[in-house]
């Protein structure tokens, strides 16, 4: 049955998106766009070491990120420069030495398009593999640091004061901010990832009274959108990774309509 | 040199960041029941001291102590949540300690008098119901000190009143000390037991009447000061008239 490409696509795009909003819910509420942004753009020279090393690219990917992800965690650290100066010395020039490097790899052919807007409906058997396990890892180790994560989201400081390993926590975090990026790239695209992210989790805001079911409704927002965008991809045949993010923000300028004094609204 | 009646001390603080130096041979310990109010202009380090005390910044060099097996209470200065973070009260008190029942965090907020924002959102409380928010949350930590940065930061004067009765109330009825951070020169006075006069050194310390009328405090602050002392007066002969 996973023979068929439109199913292996719903099932990994479903997955994606269901990791997706309870991370996405932290993304929002800290204010980590661009460093999700800043994570994504380096996918490039992550598909460059894959092939410079002979290793899977997805794992290329990965591990391209959490070294990025830990740079911009001792960056952050040192305070030289604001934080989005930081971000965006990184996400560009990653960006750009990821192409660069993979111009000095004339052997290998790879589609630019597919990395930068997504290619969901080449999804194999392992990609679903990275969706379910790797997304599922990070989407349980998400599960047990929620507690002092909303406690630093909150404030940092009195967190701190009431025994949380802030540090710890925090480094973690974006550990597993980087493995849901890097999971989710097939889906979207390394210039569409974060707004998976982002705008299920926006949608929800307005349906939820509390943390919790404002990170389950993100993921109902996002399955809901990238089935409608696969949908409209195969009816009309564009391009599926642009018409999910489509999609969603239909969803989220649909959910705008629905009077808000429905809904309690803490 | 701590006794056991000592719930905090610093001793003596430096901290240099950068080119500049902004705590200088700070010295000073709070005790048992005891109210302690740093005051000082706009950046003389009264939060930078708090969070040293609070062991959130290291200092270039000097030492903390904390009784063993003391809990603290902290009140920050201010909040700053998302607008797209869903967070009612309740949740809020939810987080001081694990295990927290609903019973105990309504009776925090009780003993604060903002029982009526309970079910509120975090984000639509007013200044002063923000702050008995705050105390609420610090209280449930069961303190020994409580630590306090402008509890009455975005309260009307009235309110201001009203939250340094409270805080005084707090402490005969719970044995906490105090340490607060104040900017504010003419009600906290009244409702501490001594002062320490921060510009990135204790310019001078000791109970309200002796700060007032030392010469340094008069030079940090002129005419306010000034005014203040009379102030400070007024407050302790009721009948008494002024020519000012």
């Amino acid at each position: 049955m996973l023979d068929d490409f439109l199913l292996r696509a719903l099932i990994g795009g479903i997955g994606v998106a269901l990791i997706a909003g309870p991370f996405g819910a932290f993304v929002v509420w800290r204010r980590l766009a661009y460093f999700g942004d800043t994570l994504a753009h380096s996918a490039l020279l992550g598909v460059a070491l894959g092939f410079l090393l002979h290793i899977n690219l997805t794992l290329g990917v990965i591990v391209v990120c959490q070294l990025l992800a830990f740079l911009l965690f001792v960056g952050q650290r040192q305070r030289l420069l604001a934080n989005d100066t930081l971000l965006g010395i990184f996400s560009h020039g990653a960006l750009s030495l990821g192409l660069v490097s993979l111009a000095f790899m004339p052997d290998v052919r790879i589609d630019l398009m597919a990395y930068l807007f997504g290619d969901i409906l080449a999804i194999g058997k392992s990609d679903l593999l990275w969706i379910y396990l790797g997304g599922g890892a990070a989407l349980v180790s998400l599960l047990w640091l929620w507690r002092p994560l909303l406690a630093i989201t909150i404030h940092e400081d009195l967190a701190r004061v009431e025994g949380v390993a802030v540090q710890r926590v925090n480094g973690l975090f974006l550990a597993l901010i980087a493995l849901t990026v890097a999971v989710m790239m097939k889906v979207v695209g390394l210039l569409l990832v974060t707004s998976l992210l982002i705008i299920p989790a926006a949608t929800a805001r307005r349906f939820s009274s509390g943390p919790e079911i404002m990170a389950l409704m993100a993921s109902v927002f996002g399955c809901l959108s990238v089935a409608g965008g696969l949908g409209a991809s195969y009816q009309w045949d564009t391009p599926t990774g642009p018409s999910i993010v489509v999609a969603a923000c239909t969803v989220f300028l649909l959910s705008i309509l629905i009077p808000a004094g429905r809904f309690r609204k803490p | 040199m701590t006794d056991i009646s000592t719930l905090l001390a610093a001793r003596e603080i430096n901290l240099i960041m950068g080119n500049n130096r902004l705590l200088e041979n700070v010295s000073f310990a709070i005790e048992e029941e005891e109210i302690v109010t740093i005051i000082g202009p706009n950046g003389a380090g009264k939060t930078t001291l708090l969070r040293v005390v609070l062991e959130l910044l290291r200092p270039t060099s000097g030492s903390i102590y904390h009784r063993p097996g003391m809990s603290i209470g902290y009140m920050p200065q201010r909040l700053q949540l998302d607008a797209t973070f869903p967070l009612s009260v309740k949740r809020f008190l939810s987080f001081a300690d694990k295990g927290l029942k609903t019973g105990a965090l309504g009776d925090a907020l009780e003993q604060t008098g903002a029982i009526h924002v309970f079910d509120s959102a975090m984000q639509h409380l007013s200044g002063g119901e923000l702050q008995r928010v705050l105390l609420a949350r610090a209280l449930l930590r069961k303190p020994h000190l409580l630590v306090l940065d402008e509890p009455v930061q975005g309260v009307d004067v009235h309110g201001q009143v009203e939250l340094y009765q409270l805080i005084g109330r707090i402490r005969s009825e719970q044995g906490c000390g105090v340490l607060m951070v104040s900017h504010d020169l003419h009600l906290v006075m009244a409702a501490t037991d001594r002062v320490l006069c921060l510009n990135r050194h204790i310019c001078c310390s000791g109970t309200p009447a002796m700060v007032t009328s030392d010469p340094e405090y008069q030079k940090l602050y002129g005419h306010l000061a000034l005014y203040q002392h009379d102030q400070n007066h007024h407050l302790h002969n009721k009948s008494c008239s002024h020519a000012r």
